[in-house]
């Protein structure tokens, strides 16, 4: 009997050590008192060690680095920008631009590993740390950017709101679509702009809210709803996976902008630059004509300034960023400029071609602009 | 510390089961407040690096998201706080109706188990196995896509007098309230405590005059007459009905009342599943209820029904009702698998909510306040009925 009281009492004491020493300062009032702090000591370093886990702001490229591979949340239902293919592996737009963020980090594209989010999860894992970047067809709004506690780095792909309806329908406006079910995913921006421009129309409508794009687009393909709404690039993507593409249309009218990009958290303003001045590289390629299948060559032989500095032959940008100095050579090399990326994704070889519009560089008549790399 | 020493003892302290005992209570005291204290010190820094400090103010913000199915007013203007008590009051709802049918079905099936007919009690048993063998949720989905959403489209919506079903939902014809309602609302209350004051006299006059009058008959009867009465006295009909119909152009049925296909995939999905454990514990119910009783009430000429009623039964609910009420709570508690057919109950507006305003941390606890609050009621109320069932010993 006094025998395994002792054992549990040490057992527990044990427990209660550790407890104490985790939350730094508790003490309790007991007459134990002494012993606790004299052991909190031998403890302490392991419990430190156990605290700074968490990557909360902090150093997330060290913590990338230690790891030694990048946890990016993505998408993992929309063909052409986050995609899980049949084999396992992902694809898409956004999915090119966590490989392009490894190759800079790395020299390897293929240090990732991809976390599917759903539109519902992605902040939360943003904010806990579980990833390190998000990059999931994601807006910018103001809300996000504050008290969502995440950080836009930079715009990747211009988007606008849009509906997708049966052709049989002939629904043609948004007024056709008074008294409709519109079938739209949980935790979007999409779900606001339904919400605010259909109010602001006094167009009557109720709306069906889903989980996941398959759930979604499964009920407005089963009949459920009258129309689906989301990105425009989302509903070309989904199309492309409906039973019958060709019976749906979608609308002409675009009710909201839909700027996305990657997205950081709060408080780590190199992994910011990071992740920011990667983008930024992909679209400085473009405009300067780089590559992945010339950048060698231009390596070799460039006597331009800005290539040079990009590439690293002069200067130490990348040093600058934290990353070694031919980042951006890997970028280009491994993954590609912006408009290969592109292409590859949602260019006209694709069965998700959407035209590049307003995704043009500025000297093309859109409004992809990077800072100088200097 | 020798100082602590028990008195009048030799003992050392520590061998002391006294101290030990309080030492023990203490240390596991000390124990679960230190991790709940580094649980919330760790929280509460990780919110404040995101600039996110715990605050329930984000309640009183407009939540600007519109809701497909509520029973209350409420549209984008509203608060997050009204956007989450319309996904309380959908969970409530389909909880309620769903112990209502799963106690009935329930019922059902555990007597038809012990039933003498071969086939029926074959049934029941193959009703049972198949049903709780299988996950809820795939059970949800499956109603869901595959029963609810195959129903005919909403054009060519089946017509069973002015009932329709479409995968818009089920119409079916129903009151909306009018002015008087509220008054309405009055007279029933009134006739409620009338047919109670009704109740207790009878039973009174029954006690004394040892010939109890039918009370289940005459108190219910009482409410329904002053309802009846009341319907008519005021000045317009409380409720007015609506029909539904389907217009010539459009995408709805317009009118009535609509269960949406989420509501009826998610309602029958628990009434089926739940009601297979329910008849399995009424099924044990009945037997735990020795066999003499039976063949006594046998012996004294009651029929087999008035033996299930009168003899069986009531001695069986002792054994019914404690896990009958783990039953209500997994419904009430299951029902948040509606999230995965797009219902939207109290998950589904929480999910939403913490989306547009990033209070996680806030939003959770806050649901599972209102679920533990559910639970509680219902054990409550169950713990309060079963004491009053339970056999009286003199």
């Amino acid at each position: 009997m006094q025998r395994k009281w002792l054992a549990i009492f040490a057992v527990l004491m044990v427990f209660a050590l550790v407890a104490t020493a985790c939350s730094g300062a508790a003490t309790p009032e007991t007459k134990t008192e002494k012993v606790v702090e004299t052991v909190i000591v031998t403890v302490e370093v392991p419990a430190e060690g156990g605290e700074a886990a968490p990557a909360m702001g902090g150093n997330t490229l060290q913590t990338v680095k230690d790891r030694g591979k990048l946890i990016c949340g993505v998408n993992s239902a929309v063909p052409g920008f986050g995609f899980l293919n049949e084999d396992g592996s992902f694809s898409g737009f956004d999915v090119d631009f966590c490989k392009a963020l490894a190759a800079a980090i790395f020299g390897d594209p293929g240090k990732v590993e991809y976390r599917p989010l759903t539109a519902k999860e992605r902040f939360t894992a943003l904010q806990t740390g579980e990833i390190d970047v998000l990059i999931r067809n994601t807006t910018w709004t103001l809300t996000r950017d504050t008290e969502l506690g995440a950080n836009f780095t930079a715009t990747t792909f211009y988007d606008g709101q849009g509906f997708i309806v049966r052709k049989e329908s002939g629904i043609k406006t948004l007024e056709d679509l008074n008294g409709a079910t519109i079938c739209v995913g949980a935790g979007t921006t999409t779900e606001l702009n339904l919400a605010d421009t259909f109010a602001a129309r006094g167009i009557d409508y109720t709306p069906l809210v889903f989980e996941t794009a398959d759930e979604t687009t499964g009920a407005y393909e089963e009949g459920r709803c009258d129309a689906y709404t989301t990105d425009k690039s989302g509903l070309v993507a989904r199309r492309t996976v409906m039973a019958n593409p060709a019976d749906h249309v979608i609308l002409e009218e675009t009710i909201s902008k839909e700027p996305l990009g990657p997205v950081v958290r709060h408080g780590d303003d190199q992994w910011y630059d990071i992740v920011q001045w990667t983008v930024f590289a992909t679209f400085t390629a473009e405009e300067y004509g780089i590559t992945s299948a010339n950048v060698d060559d231009i390596k070799a032989s460039t006597e331009n300034p800005t290539v040079k500095k990009m590439l690293g032959l002069e200067g130490d940008m990348g040093a600058k960023l934290g990353l070694s100095n031919d980042w951006a050579y890997n970028i280009i090399k491994y993954v590609g400029n912006y408009a290969e990326i592109y292409d590859r994704n949602l260019g006209p070889d694709t069965p998700t071609y959407i035209e590049r519009g307003l995704n043009s560089l500025y000297t093309d008549g859109g409004i992809l602009y990077a800072p100088p790399i200097r | 510390m020798s100082a602590h020493a028990p008195e009048q003892s030799n003992i050392p302290f520590w061998r002391d089961e006294r101290y030990l005992n309080i030492l023990a209570q203490i240390l596991v005291f000390a124990i679960v407040a230190g991790i709940l204290y580094s649980l919330w010190y760790n929280m509460n820094r990780s919110l404040e690096a995101l600039g996110l400090p715990l605050s329930l103010k984000f309640l009183k913000i407009t939540a600007s998201f519109d809701i497909g199915e509520k029973l209350i007013s409420y549209s984008r203007e509203d608060t997050y706080l009204r956007a989450y008590l319309v996904g309380v009051l959908n969970t409530i709802q389909v909880s309620v109706l769903g112990i209502f049918f799963a106690t009935i079905v329930g019922i059902i099936i555990g007597v038809s188990r012990l039933s003498g007919n071969w086939l029926i009690s074959r049934l029941a048993g193959a009703y049972v196995e198949l049903f709780r063998n299988i996950p809820l949720l795939v059970f949800l989905i499956f109603w869901y896509q595959g029963l609810f959403l195959k129903f005919p489209d909403v054009r060519d919506a089946l017509r069973l007098g002015d009932f329709y079903f479409s995968k818009r939902g089920i119409a079916f014809p129903w009151g909306i309230p009018t002015e008087t309602f509220q008054s309405y609302l009055y007279i029933l209350g009134f006739g409620l405590i009338v047919a109670i004051v009704v109740g207790i006299v009878l039973h009174r006059q029954g006690v004394k005059t040892g010939r109890m009058p039918l009370i289940g008959l005459w108190s219910p009867l009482t409410w329904i007459v002053i309802g009846i009465i009341g319907w008519f006295i005021l000045p317009q009909a409380p409720l007015t009905p609506t029909i539904p119909e389907l217009p010539e152009k459009g995408f709805n049925i317009i009118g009535g009342r609509v269960f949406s296909p989420e509501f009826m995939a998610l309602l029958s999905g628990l009434v089926l599943y739940t009601a297979a454990f329910i008849g399995e514990v009424v099924r044990a119910g009945i037997q735990a209820v020795s066999k003499g009783q039976t063949e006594a009430a046998r012996a004294l000429g009651l029929n087999g029904f008035q033996t299930l009623r009168l003899i069986v039964f009531p001695q069986a609910l002792r054994v019914i009702v404690p896990p009958l009420t783990s039953q209500y709570l997994n419904l009430t508690k299951n029902s948040s698998l509606a999230i995965a057919i797009g219902y939207p109950d109290i998950v589904h507006v929480y999910g939403t909510i913490i989306n547009q305003s990033g209070r996680a941390v806030e939003m959770t606890a806050i649901m599972m306040a209102t679920y533990l609050t559910f639970s509680l009621l219902t054990s409550a109320f169950m713990n309060w009925y079963n004491k009053r069932i339970r056999l009286v010993e003199r």
